[in-house]
């Protein structure tokens, strides 16, 4: 699966099911975490979501800032996974 | 009667060896400490605080995240007669200016002597230390590391008499901090006596939890109140719960917990959020309590939980409530533990209307309500109308108490203390209903928002949004709006736009919710950008939360 992809799915999961915003585009750079665009509550939320997209298992220690704050790099460790 | 420093130097002498605490930290093994370890770690602090000339009856403020060198500073400080009061720990979220300012209003108010804080935070609090009340600041790292053995000392904590303060409890925000509410070590005594009978606690109890200490719950229920009375507490931090509910299961089930107290979203959040395979023998036998408390109870979190958790041992029997505020120490009411928590089912419209809780005539809609259960001993509960006038059972009003475990007062405010009573009777802001001696919580006056048990004041939010380019400075309101899915609140902001421009709506939308994130740590759920018609205002032109609330919410046709 191309990263593009990876990164349009888990935009599209996280504006419908966490944000409840179907319109809302988000950036693969844009700031999740920090930007306070998902509070530490749909944390879990998100990586269970990401599991189930692509059966991958995420664990809790990775659930922050350095890891989990770009589409960008959240898509790179489901890449990493599934190769 | 006793006092905290007496109490824990009489369980290390009785029970030295005696583990107390067990401490998780997520990748990393337990960590079991025994009386000795705890008084010994503790004492560094008080050493340290009584060298650098710290003395009783003095402020200490904390700013540690959750782990071992929190529990020793906090009884540390008070085994030195301070009074130790945590202030949140800054998260990554959080912008340094703001967490700055809120340090800054925290000092100016309370007048505390010193600080504890990790080295890493010194260059955020350096410039107080001479420039304010606080005479010295101390690293943490510095403390763990010294070796005080051999040194002969007396804890000026004896000294301490029982109606001397012991803590103080803030709540979180520019707003909550401002507020620090003062408990002397007889109210906490007395509190602990009457919530023990309340839970029936005995030396069989285990205790599980992962709230924040800065918290009355993860405070007293889930801190002093086992460590005084010698039973064993399991603690694990809010962060990696957040992360992982089912580590908290873990927990219960490895150290057969029977006690846990957890806010109402957390019942949604551990329903909806744990993976089964995270569970694998899971045993929530052991638990024989628990206590929903510290945002409104929800009777579908209940029964949701129940459900999932009825297959890993779970029993309905253990559900459980509470109604607990700081002013009173904690608990002022409790139920489920004799029986099981009684629902009420009243007519919803003759409530709205009425405000009478009344059975539901035949096919009409209904509402139910949580009891929160019988006052806990020596607490009373008074249900009153705007004259101050006793109303009867089941007619909604204000909710005041009065007990043996009160507030000596908020810290050094005065008037915001005799604000908050009524003929020696606290008024809770709260407001709700007595039936058969039960009291059922339905809502609040004061415009409090709760997320995730956590108390947010919606001014701390609209003074960030109205700084914001392109809102008219003034005209915003943030309100909570509860949300079924989480069984806790949304925080929703309006604000009203400075020209009728929409046109970068989206950006000065996004600026919203980064400034409020980074400045209380709330994520918001909507933003309403309105132009100057909509929003409703008072006759002296000021903004009224709860009339645009309610403008909203029929806009937006959400319960």
């Amino acid at each position: 699966m191309e990263k593009s992809e990876i990164i349009k799915l888990i935009s599209l999961k996280l504006a419908l099911e966490i944000l409840k915003q179907p319109d809302r585009v988000i950036t693969p750079d844009e700031p999740l975490i920090s930007s306070g665009l998902i509070d530490s509550f749909s944390l879990v939320d998100l990586a269970l979501q990401v599991e189930d997209l692509f059966g991958v298992r995420i664990e809790d220690f990775e659930l922050n800032v350095d890891t989990f704050d770009s589409l960008n790099q959240l898509s790179n460790i489901v890449l990493s996974r599934i190769k | 009667m006793t006092t905290f420093t007496a109490n824990l130097l009489n369980h290390l002498d009785q029970n030295p060896d005696k583990v107390i605490l067990h401490l998780q930290k997520a990748g990393k093994g337990d960590i079991h400490l025994s009386y000795k370890d705890l008084i010994e770690g503790s004492s560094r602090y008080a050493f340290a605080l009584s060298q650098s000339g710290i003395e009783p009856g003095e402020v200490v403020i904390i700013i540690l995240q959750h782990g071992i060198e929190l529990i020793f500073s906090y009884l540390g400080t008070i085994l030195n007669g301070s009074i130790p009061s945590i202030m949140p720990f800054l998260t990554e979220k959080l912008l340094p200016e703001k967490y700055r300012k809120d340090l800054n209003s925290l000092i100016e108010i309370t007048k505390p002597s010193a600080i504890i804080a990790f080295k890493e935070f010194m260059p955020e609090i350096a410039f107080l230390e001479n420039k304010s009340s606080v005479k010295k600041i101390l690293i943490s790292e510095n403390i763990a590391r010294e070796n005080i053995r051999g040194t002969s000392y007396i804890f000026s904590g004896l000294k301490r008499e029982q109606n001397d303060i012991v803590l103080l409890q803030h709540s979180s925000g520019t707003t909550g901090l401002q507020k620090g509410v003062a408990l002397t070590h007889l109210a906490v005594f007395n509190q602990i006596e009457s919530y023990r009978h309340a839970i029936n606690l005995t030396d069989d109890d285990v205790i599980v939890s992962w709230l924040p200490l800065y918290h009355d719950m993860g405070l007293i229920a889930s801190f002093l109140m086992p460590v005084l009375n010698g039973i064993p507490l399991v603690l694990m931090s809010p962060f990696d719960w957040v992360r992982a509910p089912h580590r908290l299961f873990q927990a219960i089930s490895e150290y057969q917990g029977t006690l846990c107290w957890l806010p109402n979203f957390a019942y949604n959040f551990c329903t909806k959020k744990i993976r089964e395979n995270d569970l694998i023998d899971v045993n929530l036998s052991p638990l024989r309590a628990v206590i929903n408390c510290s945002e409104p109870m929800r009777y579908d979190s209940h029964i949701m939980f129940a459900e999932r958790f009825s297959h890993y041992g779970f029993k309905e029997t253990a559900l459980a409530t509470c109604y607990a505020m700081a002013e009173n120490v904690f608990a002022v009411t409790q139920a489920g533990i004799e029986k099981p928590v009684t629902y009420d089912v009243i007519d919803l419209e003759v409530f709205q209307k009425e405000k009478i809780a009344q059975k539901p005539l035949d096919g009409r809609q209904s509402l139910i309500m949580v009891s929160a259960g019988k006052p806990v001993k020596d607490s009373y509960v008074r249900i009153i109308d705007n004259n101050c006038l006793d109303l009867p059972d089941r007619h909604l009003g204000d909710i005041i108490i009065q007990s043996n475990c009160m507030l000596e007062g908020y810290y050094l405010r005065k008037d915001e203390t005799q604000r908050s009573f009524i003929d020696g009777w606290f008024k809770t802001g709260d407001l709700g209903y007595l039936a058969d001696g039960e009291l059922y919580i339905s809502g609040r006056k004061k415009d409090l928002i709760i997320v995730g048990g956590k108390n947010i004041y919606p001014q701390d939010i609209e003074t960030v949004v109205t700084e914001v380019e392109g809102i008219h400075p003034g005209r915003a309101v943030a309100f909570g709006v509860f949300n079924e899915d989480k069984g806790t609140e949304d925080v929703v902001v309006i604000a009203e736009l400075e020209k009728d421009d929409k046109s970068n709506e989206t950006q000065i939308g996004e600026e919203i919710r980064r400034r409020v994130t980074q400045s209380t740590a709330v994520a918001l759920r909507h933003i309403l950008l309105v132009n100057k018609k909509w929003m409703i205002k008072t006759s002296s032109g000021k903004i009224a939360r709860l009339a645009n609330k309610e403008k909203y919410l029929q806009e937006f046709n959400q319960k």
